[in-house]
């Protein structure tokens, strides 16, 4: 396998990171009010403090965006056998650098206007990137969980980050006790696994499973269960989607948009690599549970979100939802299966970014609002924002000629192809009846009396995520090849071995 | 006379690039209101200057595609843009791009709130119409086909009636519910051929039982389109919130789609299914031709009257898509053309004087004859259009279908016969409560008739009318050559006969 012990090469992005990481830490604390100022409460001094520190980690993520784009797209693996590198790992993880580069963007001003701006903020999304990149390179059971849980800390804490709000709190202790239990059930299953094959290793178990593939034995089929139990938790699909809506609802907006972003297409990718590399074999086996959480995603997805009034908790199904239309995708188990899951969560990455930064713009005399309602009249009042967000929504709803169209083609076509025609009726069917809630929200923009209008400005650097975003939703479909293309190869790359 | 422009692309685009425009269009509301009018106007009417050219370089002695334009688009799936028109798209392509400067025109003063929005909405509408008559690539179609979606649900949404919001979510999730089906059977049909290109998939057979399937999951989408009783629930509420324009473009354009999607997919690619369904087709659509007509004779709102005469219409021309024989394939061609004149007429028709009255509703009006002589003509012209009289437009496509149906199956000619009577005892029953009798209304004693820009409006349209129903020579010629091969695969399929017909054989059966 050529390793070599002391080749970081593979793993610089995350050295890289990790260490610039812990150096904004530094900065931050050594720069920022000091002593009993520190601890007390909220004041203009944090947030200097924190927003420069936040561009800081931007830069950061940047430049290891950079560093990772550099990377050779050959499988090499390290740290003996424990970490890999290939195009599948190279594609992941530019698109979780994106969408924590321009989340953290969304969050600085919203920090500030809600006085919980603290430089902490960005460096815990810095280490939990650093965990996501971790995730997506596992190529042994140790590693992956050892990526998760670096991930998993840091989300549990920023959930709770708005710490003298009661609802955040909440949230943040909801989504650190449900995830607790999804990462034991994960590890239980893990050591099934273990116990049954003799290795952790994906290589070595992908190896013992093809031998074995005929008459499995129970309980590795078992530790597959759970080990698709907890990854199916991390990526919020039903039934395990329980945490969702409370969390997404709770936490302090920027970080739901955080949420429904990076992690998820960093679950996504580990899911997709865990099912295909190490389990390939098993394909038999497990394509009934996924083609099960898939149809329960889009149906809840779907059906749950008809009745909200919360912006957040629509969102929060709707993700659910999004979640079941990529795993459409990974039903079928093959090359262009997998190249339609990761086409899918990068357009999802747009849509989603473009429809928070709508989202955290609602904001009337200085307070948030996040009832659907109050995007009444938007139309009228702010034309721009609520073609922005009318452009995700007929894009979520899969209408083309919108980015989300072209995802929702590449994850039917390789279930058509593979002949899960059950599958791809309900998941169009579905869409329709999603589409009804997305309409609802271009309806209440468009159709309904004018609201107060919103806050303005609404800020240099949110304007051009916003505009950059949505405009991608907009016009993907004039240069669609690019994207295609790179989801192919690195598609391709877990089939090579 | 323009060949190496890329023609196609530049009818389909251009209003695009009008909308664009209008888009960055700065100032006050009302200097913006007068520039997007102004923009949206010449844009249409520079979009069918250029249209008419395509006509005029048309070579009508051949079926295949002309003013193909090939380019790479998603090279990973081999789906390509390819645009081109042949006979059954030509005029229909002509008919997108005549009906819109006239929708902008009638909607110069109508709409006045968001004037701006609605402009961008119509020529984006534009743009999605008649990129779909062109697209010769399915994935393309399918893109242009449900593209239409978006600036209709906010045409009717923004500047509807009263009850727009319910209209506009019915039309929109009834389309997409049938659409997606399609969606699906192109994608199963590039898994099995590795191709989403039309002209190819023309040259390629697939199997009977796959025909079946597929057959359906395309018939779902263009049912509820054209739209086909049972299904046609949403064209009387979408038609009745709709602003006029609004109702011109789907009863000119919008259902066509559904019907021109039957013989450029079902009927040439699926033969066998067809064949084989087209009982099932035929029942339909005599349901469709007799029931609605009974329906629009006791209708009171206008608007609803003429949607309900349009679903009988299209009853004829899924008829006579599927009697599979020229006469009836061209038959069908022109009175889609026709129907899409006619009935964008009859609605601006009623959006003349619901202008003036804001209201629709029959019993309202009566007598309009003694003070609106010029609009009494235009409306009986309409009105003995969509009766089909000899001579208008409305009976030579009325003509031609039955004459393919009585070849056919002569039972299905006698029932569609029937709806011609019925046709013309609620159009002539309408016409005589609103334009004929005394004028005792009080509020009508001073209601004035065409002003300038409506008569602009109605010309061509009467002229139209008047020159396809007594010279329809021209219009047939486009349609032949490309009627004849459908024709022929018909036939060859229904020779071999290869799918059984079944429980629908007792009715549809000609006695031999």
């Amino acid at each position: 396998m050529g390793e070599n012990g002391f080749n970081f090469m593979p793993a610089w992005p995350e050295l890289f990171l990790a260490v610039g990481g812990m150096l904004l830490l530094m900065i931050g604390v050594f720069r920022g009010p000091k002593g009993r100022e520190a601890a007390a409460t909220w004041s203009p001094a944090h947030a200097i403090n924190a927003r420069s520190v936040t561009w800081l980690a931007i830069g950061l993520l940047v430049i290891t965006a950079f560093i990772v784009s550099g990377q050779p797209i050959e499988r090499s693996v390290i740290f003996a056998g424990m970490f890999v590198s290939d195009a599948f790992s190279i594609f992941a993880k530019l698109l979780i650098l994106l969408g924590s580069a321009l989340t953290l963007i969304l969050a600085i001003d919203y920090n500030e206007r809600e006085q919980m701006a603290r430089f902490e903020y960005a460096v815990l999304i810095l280490f939990a990137t650093v965990g996501m990149m971790a995730m997506v390179s596992a190529n042994d059971l140790i590693s992956l969980y050892l990526g998760l849980e670096l991930q998993s800390l840091s989300l549990y804490v920023v959930a709770a980050f708005r710490r003298d709000s009661l609802q955040s709190t909440e949230a943040g202790l909801k989504y650190f006790v449900l995830g607790a239990l999804s990462s034991g059930m994960l590890l239980y299953g893990a050591s099934l696994v273990y116990g049954f094959a003799g290795t952790t290793s994906f290589p070595g178990l992908a190896a013992i499973v093809a031998d074995q593939a005929a008459e499995a034995p129970l309980g590795l089929i078992f530790g597959l269960v759970f080990v698709s139990a907890g990854l199916a938790f991390k990526v919020a699909a039903a039934p395990f989607h329980m945490w969702t809506p409370d969390v997404y609802e709770g936490s302090p907006t920027p970080v739901t948009a955080f949420f429904s972003v990076a992690p998820k297409i960093a679950a996504t990718a580990l899911f997709v690599r865990v099912m295909i590399e190490p389990f390939g074999a098993l394909g038999d086996q497990w394509w009934q549970i996924i083609w099960v959480i898939s149809i329960l995603s889009m149906g809840l997805g779907a059906f749950a979100a008809i009745n909200q009034t919360n912006i957040k908790r629509l969102m929060a199904y709707s993700s659910i939802g999004h979640i079941g239309y990529a795993l459409v995708g990974l039903v079928s188990g093959d090359e262009t299966g997998v190249r339609g899951v990761l086409t899918y969560v990068a357009i999802y990455l747009f849509m989603n970014v473009a429809t928070f930064a709508v989202i955290l713009c609602m904001r009337r005399q200085g307070k948030s609002v996040e009832r659907i309602d109050d995007l009444s009249g938007l139309a009228t009042t702010q034309p721009l924002l609520a073609a922005a967000l009318a452009i995700c929504m007929f894009s979520m709803s899969g209408i083309p000629p919108l980015a989300g169209f072209f995802g929702k083609l590449y994850v039917f076509l390789p279930a058509i192809a593979a002949g899960y025609y059950g599958l791809a009726v309900i998941g169009v069917l579905t869409s329709v009846v999603s589409a009804f809630y997305y309409l609802r929200v271009v309806k209440i923009m468009y159709f309904d009396e004018p609201a107060p209008a919103f806050d303005q400005p609404i800020g240099t650097a949110m304007c051009i995520v916003l505009a950059g975003t949505s405009l991608f939703t907009l016009l993907f479909f004039v240069y669609p090849a690019p994207l295609l293309g790179a989801a192919a190869v690195a598609a391709a790359a877990l089939f090579a071995g | 006379m323009m060949s190496g422009w890329p023609l196609l692309s530049l009818v389909t685009f251009l209003p695009l690039v009008g909308a664009g425009f209008i888009f960055c269009v700065r100032g006050s509301d009302e200097v913006v209101a007068q520039n997007a009018r102004h923009a949206a106007l010449w844009t249409s009417l520079l979009t069918f200057v250029l249209s008419i050219f395509l006509w005029v370089d048309f070579d009508v002695r051949t079926s295949d595609f002309q003013f193909v334009e090939t380019r790479a688009w998603i090279p990973a799936f081999g789906i390509t843009y390819k645009m081109g028109i042949d006979g059954v798209s030509l005029l229909f392509v002509l008919l997108s791009t005549f009906l819109t400067p006239i929708c902008i025109l009638a909607s110069w003063e109508a709409i006045e709130t968001r004037v701006r929005e609605y402009m961008i909405s119509f020529l984006v509408l534009e743009t999605m119409m008649v990129g779909m008559f062109c697209a010769l690539d399915m994935v393309l179609f399918y893109i242009f086909f449900e593209g239409v979606l978006i600036p209709m649900f906010l045409i009717i949404g923004v500047w509807g009636g009263k009850r727009r919001v319910y209209s506009a979510f019915k039309f929109f999730l009834y389309t997409l519910a049938g659409s997606v089906l399609m969606l699906l059977a192109i994608l199963f049909i590039y898994f099995e051929t590795e191709t989403t290109d039309i002209p190819a998939l023309l040259n390629i057979y697939i199997e009977p039982n796959v025909q079946f399937w597929l057959w359906l999951a395309f018939f779902a989408s263009f049912a509820v389109k054209v739209p086909m009783w049972p299904v046609h629930t949403w064209l009387p509420d979408a038609h009745v919130e709709a602003p006029t324009a609004g109702s011109v473009i789907l009863a000119g354009v919008l259902l066509k789609m559904g019907a021109y999607g039957f013989l450029r997919f079902s009927v040439p690619m699926l033969p066998d299914a067809s064949v084989f369904f087209t009982p099932f087709v035929y029942v339909l659509s005599i349901i469709a031709i007799i029931y609605t007509s009974l329906v629009a004779l006791v209708q009171e709102d206008m608007k609803k009257l003429i949607a309900y005469s349009s679903v009988a219409h299209m009853g004829f021309v899924t008829l006579g898509t599927f009697t599979g024989n020229v006469q009836g394939v061209e038959g069908a061609l022109f009175t889609m053309l026709s129907h899409g004149i006619v009935s964008g007429a009859l609605f601006l028709i009623v959006g003349v004087i619901y202008d003036r009255m804001h209201t629709r509703e029959i019993a309202r009006y009566g007598g309009l004859v003694h003070r609106m002589p010029l609009y009494a003509f235009v409306f009986m012209v309409m009105m003995l259009a969509s009766v089909g009289l000899p001579g208008t437009s409305g009976f030579v496509g009325e003509f031609l279908s039955l004459a393919g149906a009585f070849q056919a199956n002569t039972w299905a000619a006698l029932f569609a016969t029937t709806g011609i009577i019925l046709g013309a005892a609620y159009m002539l029953y309408l016409y005589r409560r609103v334009v004929f009798g005394e004028l005792t209304r009080q509020d009508l004693k001073n209601i004035t008739d065409l002003n300038l820009r409506e008569k602009i409006i109605f010309a061509p349209l009467v002229v139209l009318v008047l020159w396809m129903g007594i010279y329809p020579k021209p219009f047939l010629d486009v349609f032949a050559a490309s009627s004849g091969p459908i024709a022929a695969r018909y036939h060859a399929a229904k020779t071999a006969a290869v799918l059984q017909p079944g429980i629908f054989s007792l009715i549809a059966e000609k006695p031999e």
